[in-house]
């Protein structure tokens, strides 16, 4: 008897166990990568490709950073980032939640319709999309500028964020607005003063999702920006690697900078990207 | 995509009864309110809408359009309808072929591992214990960060003096000599490969751990009391209950495979002599460095319907395995 009880508690111990090894050697898979590229952002380019490889920078050096940001204008291309970035976020997620508004607490003719080919935007694979959008930002005379990048972050942001927002609204209760009806509120008030400050968690999960899908992207940056002064992060990064022969020390203190807020962000505000996911997702 | 797993709505009660009853009976007793109420969902509606429409919708017939034409860039000229000769130059290109099976090849290497590994991470996970947010948190750093940030870390790795090399020769003696990964198809197509199974076991793990979340615990136990091993009640209760699940992640990352680009263009940038070209990166260059933008648009078009179609023969396959569940 007793030796069984001790089998079972080796068990019940040896559970946790292995699943915490397991779990640890992935989750080291996942992080050493971005130790490596931290490490080698201290290392100057002498140092940066030696057999054995160095892991802990030496002799250890901050001139990367200084020189991106000093010689290589980073500070430009990372307020270039947040203003398309921010911009963006606040363009979509106005845009999206009155959509959603009308989509949830109204019934009108061609509804389903309409929600449905907004739905196709979820379906078409924005790189399909690049060649007339190109031509079409060419048209209004959007290339080479920031505006260009954030007209049409907007317009590929849309058909998520309405179908994230819409869900959710549709779940409040309807006797909250029939109530502000009732006292005279008309939809707008409704709208902004009952059913926005409501949903609060999915405009969070909206926001971050938008907001770094803009600070990430870089295909459609690629294309349409020419002048170095209108470089996002992303592109003068990769443009890094071409223009310097890849000096990795830079490219890696460039992408620390760009990464970190991202990493900040997530770590902050981590539950709203599950939740994010989920009601996107299996939820749907 | 969630369209494609059936109606969001349908599951959705409140939101099928979004529309407030009270509200049309209430117009009905004041005519005076109803065209006023029929035109205010509109103004919410039309800003936001018109925009979709002109930046994504218009484009894509667009995309349709000019597929068919010798399209020319220069303002003024005028671009030829060409039928589908686009099309017919597509199948006979060899390159375009090679896109296409590297393509499918990323999407074969890196689809099975994500879901195998992004499973069995949530499975772990799936515990009340402690960490439990610092693992779910480092597992999903990759999928957050930037495409372009990984792509240029994992062309590090994989330089010909590089870390991978260094593990593989000099550590472990796995390889005889350093492989310089990026210079020929195959090698290069690991390297990518790589990067995308790193980048997006995140991802899937964070789905089914949502849906492992909703897979009722009496009927484990339940299961467990009939004497069921950990097997069988991963067949019996666990793996029915995350069936969509499984579904959504299998098919938005075949649609992501194909979808690949980023990464291709800046590890390899389809080379040497366009060996690792993946059908989005062909496109590019035959828009963006060719100028034929005709032609590039017929590849995107091939892609897209290429997508839907895999799409759809996935859903059926899933709904038909999930009706013998």
């Amino acid at each position: 008897m007793s030796t069984m009880k001790n089998y079972a508690y080796k068990k019940r111990l040896a559970g946790p166990a292995l699943r915490y090894t397991v779990l640890t050697v992935g989750a080291v898979v996942m992080v050493l990568p971005f130790l490596y590229l931290l490490s080698t952002s201290f290392k100057s380019q002498a140092y940066v490709l030696t057999i054995p490889p160095q892991f802990i920078p030496h002799p250890a050096t901050v001139s990367n950073y200084t020189e991106v940001w000093t010689q290589d204008n980073l500070g430009r291309f990372l307020v270039n980032s947040l203003i398309v970035a921010l911009t963006t976020t606040v363009l979509s997620l106005l845009l999206s939640t009155m959509m959603a508004y009308a989509f949830a607490r109204f019934s009108f003719f061609g509804r389903e319709l309409l929600f449905k080919v907004l739905l196709l935007g979820l379906m078409i694979p924005a790189m399909m999309l690049i060649i007339p959008q190109f031509i079409l930002a060419k048209y209004f005379g959007l290339i080479d500028s920031l505006p260009g990048l954030v007209v049409f972050y907007v317009g590929a942001s849309l058909s998520l964020n309405t179908f994230l927002l819409r869900g959710f609204f549709a779940a409040i209760p309807s006797e909250l607005e029939q109530a502000m009806e009732v006292d005279g509120a008309n939809a707008w008030t409704r709208y902004w003063r009952l059913i926005l400050p409501l949903s609060k968690p999915v405009l969070a999960t909206a926001t971050i999702f938008t907001f770094l899908a803009s600070w990430d992207e870089f295909a459609w940056a690629l294309t349409i920006i020419n002048s170095p002064t209108n470089r996002t992060l992303p592109l003068a990064i990769a443009l890094f690697q071409g223009q310097n022969s890849t000096l990795w020390g830079l490219v890696f203190a460039a992408s620390a900078i760009a990464i970190v807020p991202v990493i900040v962000v997530f770590v902050v505000f981590q539950r709203y990207f599950v939740q994010g996911l989920t009601s996107g997702a299996v939820k749907g | 995509m969630t369209v494609l797993l059936g109606t969001p709505r349908s599951r959705n009660p409140v939101a099928e009864g979004a529309t407030p009853p009270g509200r049309s009976g209430r117009s009905r007793l004041r005519p005076g309110r109803r065209r006023k109420s029929a035109l205010t969902p509109l103004l919410f509606l039309a800003p936001g809408f018109l925009l979709f429409l002109g930046l994504i919708i218009y484009p894509m017939t667009q995309a349709f359009h000019m597929s068919f034409y010798d399209w020319n860039v220069i303002a003024g000229a005028t671009s030829h309808f060409i039928g589908w000769d686009n099309y017919i130059k597509a199948f006979h290109d060899p390159v375009f072929s090679r896109a296409v099976v590297n393509s499918a090849a990323y999407m074969a290497i890196t689809v099975p591992p994500q879901i195998v590994l992004g499973l069995g991470v949530a499975i772990l996970l799936n515990h009340k214990a402690p960490g439990r947010t610092l693992y779910r948190a480092l597992f999903y750093l990759p999928v957050v960060t930037s495409w372009v940030v990984v792509s240029l870390l994992f062309q590090y790795l994989f330089a010909d003096s590089g870390v991978v090399n260094w593990v593989l020769h000099d550590v472990s003696h796995v390889t005889s000599g350093n492989i310089s990964w990026l210079s020929s198809r195959w090698t290069g197509m690991v390297a990518i490969s790589a990067l995308g199974i790193w980048k997006g076991v995140g991802w899937s793990m964070m789905i089914f751990l949502a849906a492992l979340q909703g897979v009722r615990k009496e009927l484990v136990e339940a299961a467990e009391c009939d004497g069921a091993g950990p097997w069988q009640r991963f067949r019996a209760v666990t793996l029915p209950a995350i069936w969509p699940a499984g579904a959504f992640v299998t098919i938005m990352l075949v649609i992501g495979g194909f979808n690949v680009f980023t990464s291709v263009l800046l590890i390899t940038n389809g080379g040497p002599a366009d060996e690792t070209q993946v059908l989005l990166t062909y496109m590019y260059t035959q828009a963006f460095t060719n100028l034929d933008f005709g032609y590039g648009s017929a590849i995107a078009v091939l892609l897209t319907i290429g997508v839907f179609v895999l799409s759809a023969i996935q859903l059926r396959a899933y709904r038909a395995e999930g009706d013998d569940q």
